[in-house]
This record gives C-alpha cells, sequence and structure tokens, in this order.
C-alpha cells in the first residue's frame, strides 16, 4: 500500500471534518423539519392512542395478570422482542469475552490497578459494608416486585450487578470469586437464559396452537401472580446482574 | 392448523438452543451441535418451502397468545423459506469448509464462542427474514451487528480488532438511521406491524398529509440499511472486514449477513411503506445511482488492489451494486432479479473466500503475482475459484449469468433507467473479467510452482500444525465442491428458483 504522507492526511481530515459536519447538518435539518410535521404528543388525534394502546391499558390486568403495564406489555404481549433483546446482552457478553478473555493487562497497568483494589481503604470499606448489603435487597426488590411496581429484570439486575461491583471494588475480586467466579456465572447466565427460552418456546408454542398454556395467572396484585412474567423476571435479572459484573471483571483484569 | 406451520418458528429457536448450549460446551461438542443445529433447520426450510410452493400462499404465525397487532407474529411466505434456506446453505458449508481456519486461527479456548456466534447469527438472520414487525426486525438487527463484530475479532490480532471496531461504528450509524426511521414512522402511523403500517401510510399518502416526513423516513431506513450492507459510499468498511477476519468468518459476512439486511429492505418496500408510496418518494432513483455507482467503483477498487482477498471483498462491493441496481429499477422483475442475485452472489461469494483459503494458507492474503502456478497444487480449490469466478463475471450456464440476465431484462421497460442499467451492467463486466482472469490465468500459469526449489521452501515455512489435515482437505473439497454444482445447477435451471421468487413476491404485499 502507498504511504501516505503527513500532508495528505491533514488535508483528509480536513476535508473529513467539512464534510462531516455537512452530513450532521443535514441530518438534523431533516429531523427537526419533521418534528414540525409530526402529530402533537398526548392529544386525541396521535396516531398512537390506537386500538394496540387501548388493550394493553384496559384489558393488560385481566389478560397477563400484571399490575405493571409495561412488564405485561414486554415479557408477554410483546416477549419476543425482550427475548430478542435478552440475547443482544448474551450476544455482547460473548463479545467482551472474545475480546478480553486471556488478555492480560500490561505491566504498568497492572501495577496502577491491582493494588488500588487491594488497598486498604477504611472510608469505602465501611460504607461497602453497610451499602451492599441494602443494594443488594433493593434490586431482589425491584426484580421480583417486576410484575407489580416500575421495575423489573432489567432495572433490577442493574441494581444488583452494581452492588457486585462495589462490593468488588472495595474488598477486592478475590473475595468475590469464592461465588462468582467464570464457571458459576457461566452457569448462572445458561440456565437462566436456558429456562427463559424454554419457557417463551412453551408460551410461543401453544398460544400459536391456541391450545391452553395450563399456566395460573393467579390473582393480580400478589406477589405469586402473572404466569411467567415473575419467572422470567427473574431470569433476565440474573442474566443482566452476570452481565454486569463480567463486563467490569473482564475490563478490568481479563477475566471473570 | 397444520404443524408444518410451526417450522419458522422452530427454527429460529432451535438455533438459538444450540447457541446457547455452546455456551456451556467444549470446542468439539459446539462444533457438532453448531453444524447439526443449521442442518436441521435446513431441513425443516427446505420442507417448509416446498410445502408452501405447493400451497402457493403465505402464512402468519402467532408468537404467543395474543393476535398480531398486540403481540408479535412472524410470517413466512416463499421468499423467506428461499432465504432461509440460502443462509443455512451457506453457514453450514462456511463452518466445514473453514474448519482449518478456525482451528488454527482461534484460540483453542475461544472456540466454541466461535460455533455460538454463528449459531446467533444464524437465529438472528431467520429472525430477521420472517419478521412481520417493524420493531421485532430491529432487535434482530442489533443481535446481528453485535455478532458480525464477533465473527471479526474472534481471530484477536490487533488487524482484526481494528477493523471490528470500524465495522462496529459505521454498522451502528446504520441501525441508528433505521431506529430513527422506525420511531418516527411509528409516530405517524401508530403501528408497528408491517401490515397495519403499510395500511395507515397509503391512507395518509392518499390524504396528501405528511408528505416530507415519509420522504426523510424512507431516506433514513434505506440509507441505514444500506450502510449495514455495504452500498457504494459507505463501503469502506467492507474490504478490512472480509480480507483480515478468519475463512469461515468472511465467508459467512459476505455470503448472508449483509444480505440479510437487503431483504428487510426489500421488505420494508414491499410490505411497510408499499410500493407505490416508495416510489413517490423517488428514493429509488437514489438506489440506482448509488448502485450503478458501486457496481464500477468496486471493480475498479478490486482492480487496483494486488492481494486476493481484499480483491475479493472489493469485487463484493460491485456485486452489491447489482443488487442495489435491480432494486433501483423499481418494478417486480427488477426486485426478483435483485433477490435473485442475493441468492447466486451469497453462493459464490463465500465460494470465492472458501476457496482461496486453500491458496493463503496460513497467511491472511495472498499477493495475486503469487498465485502462480497454485492452481497446479490445489487442483479442487483451483477448479471452483475459477467457476465462481466465472459465475461473478456472468458467463454463461452459472447463476451469475442468469442473474445479470433477468436484471438487464427487468430493465427493458424501465425508460431511462434502461440505458444506465445495460451500460453499466456491461461496463461493470469487462472490469470484472480484467481482475478476475488475472486470478484464473495466474492459477494455472507455469513457472511459479513446479520447481522443487519451490516445494521446499513452501514445506519450510508451513509449520505442520498449521497444515490441513487430511480430513480437513476431504471436507473442505466437499463443501466447495458442493456449493459450486449449486451454483451450476441454478445457472442451468434458474426457473424453479426465479417461479417461487416471482411467486412469492407476489404473495408479498
Amino acid at each position: 500500500m502507498d504511504r501516505i504522507n503527513n500532508n495528505e492526511k491533514k488535508r483528509f481530515y480536513t476535508v473529513f471534518k467539512i464534510v462531516a459536519t455537512i452530513l450532521m447538518i443535514c441530518l438534523a435539518a431533516s429531523l427537526i423539519i419533521c418534528m414540525f410535521d409530526m402529530p402533537r404528543l398526548f392529544s386525541e388525534e396521535h396516531p398512537g392512542e390506537n386500538v394496540v394502546a387501548e388493550r394493553y391499558i384496559e384489558s393488560g390486568i385481566e389478560e397477563t395478570g400484571a399490575v405493571n403495564f409495561v412488564a405485561g406489555m414486554i415479557l408477554d404481549y410483546r416477549a419476543f422482542d425482550t427475548f430478542g433483546e435478552s440475547n443482544v446482552l448474551f450476544a455482547a457478553t460473548i463479545c467482551v469475552m472474545v475480546l478480553l478473555l486471556g488478555h492480560k493487562p500490561s505491566d504498568r497497568s497492572e501495577h496502577e490497578t491491582v493494588p488500588r483494589t487491594v488497598k486498604n481503604d477504611v472510608i469505602l470499606k465501611t460504607i461497602a459494608k453497610f451499602a451492599v448489603p441494602f443494594i443488594l435487597m433493593f434490586g431482589i426488590y425491584v426484580i421480583l416486585n417486576g410484575h407489580l411496581s416500575p421495575g423489573g429484570g432489567f432495572s433490577g439486575g442493574a441494581i444488583v450487578g452494581s452492588g457486585f461491583i462495589l462490593a468488588a471494588v472495595s474488598f477486592g475480586f478475590d473475595r468475590m470469586e469464592k461465588f462468582l467466579n467464570k464457571k458459576s456465572a457461566g452457569i448462572i447466565t445458561f440456565v437462566s437464559l436456558l429456562v427463559y427460552c424454554l419457557a417463551k418456546s412453551y408460551s410461543f408454542f401453544t398460544g400459536a396452537n391456541h391450545l391452553e398454556s395450563g399456566i395460573p395467572l393467579g390473582t393480580p396484585g400478589a406477589i405469586l401472580s402473572s404466569g411467567l412474567i415473575l419467572i422470567l423476571n427473574i431470569c433476565v435479572g440474573f442474566v443482566v446482574a452476570c452481565t454486569m459484573y463480567s463486563f467490569f471483571s473482564l475490563m478490568r483484569r481479563g477475566k471473570i | 392448523m397444520d404443524f408444518i406451520m410451526n417450522f419458522p418458528f422452530f427454527s429460529i429457536m432451535i438455533c438459538m438452543l444450540a447457541a446457547l448450549s455452546s455456551f456451556m460446551l467444549g470446542r468439539k461438542a459446539a462444533a457438532i451441535v453448531a453444524k447439526g443445529a443449521i442442518f436441521i433447520t435446513l431441513v425443516l426450510s427446505v420442507v417448509l418451502t416446498g410445502w408452501l410452493h405447493v400451497r402457493g400462499e403465505s402464512f402468519v404465525y402467532m408468537m404467543g397468545h395474543f393476535p398480531a397487532p398486540w403481540g408479535n407474529e412472524i410470517r413466512a411466505g416463499e421468499l423467506e423459506g428461499v432465504m432461509a434456506i440460502f443462509t443455512c446453505i451457506v453457514a453450514l458449508l462456511s463452518l466445514t469448509a473453514g474448519k482449518t481456519s478456525i482451528r488454527t486461527a482461534v484460540d483453542k479456548s475461544k472456540q466454541n464462542l466461535f460455533y455460538l456466534i454463528t449459531c446467533l447469527m444464524e437465529a438472528s438472520l431467520l429472525a430477521l427474514i420472517y419478521t412481520n414487525d417493524i420493531f421485532t426486525g430491529y432487535v434482530f438487527i442489533e443481535i446481528n451487528t453485535i455478532a458480525g463484530c464477533g465473527l471479526i475479532m474472534i481471530k484477536n490480532n490487533g488487524r482484526a480488532i481494528a477493523s471490528a471496531v470500524r465495522y462496529m461504528v459505521v454498522s451502528l450509524v446504520g441501525s441508528g438511521l433505521f431506529l430513527i426511521g422506525t420511531t418516527l414512522l411509528y409516530s405517524i402511523t401508530g403501528h408497528l406491524l408491517m401490515e397495519n403500517i403499510n395500511s395507515s401510510v397509503a391512507e395518509i399518502h392518499a390524504s396528501g398529509n405528511y408528505s416530507v416526513t415519509i420522504t426523510i423516513i424512507t431516506a433514513l431506513m434505506t440509507v441505514g440499511l444500506s450502510i449495514k450492507s455495504g452500498l457504494f459510499p459507505f463501503h469502506l468498511w467492507i474490504p478490512d472486514a472480509y480480507a483480515v477476519s478468519i475463512v469461515p468468518s468472511s465467508a459467512m459476512l459476505s455470503g448472508m449477513v449483509s444480505k440479510g439486511y437487503i431483504f428487510l429492505l426489500i421488505k420494508l418496500i414491499y410490505r411497510v411503506i408499499g410500493f407505490d408510496v416508495f416510489r413517490s418518494t423517488g428514493v429509488f432513483d437514489l438506489i440506482f445511482v448509488a448502485g450503478i455507482a458501486a457496481m464500477i467503483m468496486g471493480s475498479v477498487a478490486a482492480i487496483r488492489s494486488g492481494y486476493l482477498r481484499r480483491m475479493t471483498a472489493y469485487s463484493s462491493v460491485s456485486q452489491i451494486g447489482y443488487i442495489f441496481m435491480g432494486i433501483g429499477i423499481a418494478n417486480e422483475a427488477g426486485a426478483v432479479a435483485a433477490i435473485f442475485h442475493i441468492i447466486t452472489h451469497g453462493l459464490t461469494k463465500s465460494l470465492l473466500f472458501m476457496s482461496a483459503a486453500s491458496f493463503t494458507g496460513k497467511k491472511e492474503d495472498i499477493k495475486i503475482s503469487d498465485l502462480k502456478g497454485l492452481g497446479h497444487k490445489h487442483p479442487v480449490s483451483a477448479a471452483t475459484f475459477s467457476a465462481a469466478a466465472l459465475s461473478i463475471v456472468g458467463f454463461p450456464l452459472f447463476a451469475g449469468f442468469i442473474a445479470k440476465m433477468l436484471l438487464a431484462n427487468a430493465s427493458f421497460t424501465e425508460g431511462w433507467r434502461m440505458y444506465g442499467a445495460i451500460c453499466a451492467i456491461a461496463v461493470s463486466t469487462i472490469l470484472n473479467v480484467v481482475y478476475f482472469f488475472r486470478c484464473i490465468i495466474n492459477l494455472y500459469a507455469y513457472g511459479g510452482f513446479d520447481g522443487k526449489e519451490d516445494e521446499t521452501a513452501v514445506v519450510a515455512t508451513e509449520e505442520p500444525q498449521f497444515a490441513p489435515t487430511r480430513y480437513e482437505k476431504t471436507i473442505h473439497g466437499i463443501s466447495v465442491v458442493l456449493l459450486a454444482l449449486i451454483n451450476l445447477y441454478i445457472g442451468f435451471a434458474p426457473k424453479l428458483l426465479t417461479s417461487i421468487l416471482t411467486k412469492g413476491l407476489n404473495v408479498f404485499d
């Protein structure tokens, strides 16, 4: 390949900047034009206020058993999309593993990061000791109440995962590894996704073939209600928590 | 409801389950599971397509207990079935032909992850093909993008990671534009299901409202999908991604991944926006001109590049130009020709990459001048490479010839488009001949590899664990010959495929 000299490089970057700016201005202008043309949100004539939203709101509770409409929507009505979304997470985890697994941080960064994690930071350790249990409890609460109140597997899992990260940062990875290592994180992710996949496959199959699914919906508002949604929320929560933690761990030291 | 209607759902779920279980399996078990899953999917798709062809109409399948505008649904027609068969063939043969490359270039502890990504890719492509809901389409585009990155960077050296980053950035811009288009479309129609959007866009178009918005939406979504499939002004990620990654990755990326997006674009035109509305926005002209530019510029770039796989990657740019030109002709025959070319080009390009693997050995790429005489050392690969090259050039009896003929035929009724299309096909064909015949002549030339001196040099540089074993050589040979035979079959008897595609497109809207 021909060598590109510095002058040419400079010229390229100037042209690149100008063209990129023009393109961005065009994109922004067309979107702003669109915005003026759009129907007003929350008005009666907004096309979004149609049969679809109506049924979600009016008969959502009796059809899905979930008091939280959003949970009913994403985990029951449009469960296939959510199944795809959780596989996006799975794919992302796999790609980060491909990239970072077995990657050894260079000497300098090791020198910088490793002592910091095991340093006796009294303030951090003391606060983490109090905070971590509450963070985990709150995360579990958000996951388990996903069908009753705002929240669910994705947000609750993120809270639990951040609790794990805080624990790892303040007490060191060695102690975390005792219960969350490559093997256990892998098994948790695998089992949760497998349960998710099989449960949803069952529900898709029975739904499409017009069979009775035989899953009781329970009384709306009770903790054990809304059929599969609770189980799916727990599975998603596990996957998200493990994903968050393993991302952090992989980026920090190249292994889970 | 017939049991056979479950097959699209089964094929998606089988691939997903195979991907999941590869996570826990060793590399050998993962390879067997992945190939088995894709093979089962292939069988299911063949049965499904045959059944659909006899039945002559498409069906929708409810994903869950709620009917369409509330729940998700997938749709299967003959077009979808043919596309599913085609992606399964490419994926399966890439895995078998690229065994050596996977064994030598991928870290041992990560080989099961490669099979995992392949299965995930296949599942998401199937979902993308079968989807009847534009947001489901977006979700699976995302999986496709991430899995595509994984396919490139599984090699895990600097260049592979750099090209994966480039692929990811460009690809995310594409999916971002598609997402913006989807949200805008939702806010003017209030629907995500393809049929409902179609009817309400037709209503809006008839009433004359939102004409600017519809144009912008169409343009955004088209540009987004063409960025992801590598149309001409956005093609700069292609050569790096295809030339640097390992053999099965480049075969799959060029053969099926970029084609899935083009299929989604065709679905968008016929099932979401509606052909007449799409035509009135003028985006067809844009696609047509970009396609012609890609045909010429891709070929010129291929001539300029002196390396085999890089040249093949640039040739991909020009062939994607053909497909987009077919869509841009803006009639049904053009769309049929475009889908026909999606299939022929997917099969041919993956065959080129697989055959080229024998010549490059463990090196990443090989200079075209170094090919001299290698055809005598690898007779099977050289023969299939030549067959694929002839097919791309458009030599009669090969599938590529039929594709080019269909494209030219489709343009005859379209006024000014005819001149552009015919001239572009002529010029591009000549350019194709220039760069592919250079390779073929080099392959069969005497003087490079026929002395003993060369043999010892090759043996010395090729360490034993990098050389393909006898078993790997055999299945590589079987896979490439099989692909070449499929290509020849389509070239000899295109009637079946074209009739399926025409019928499939008729029940599309």
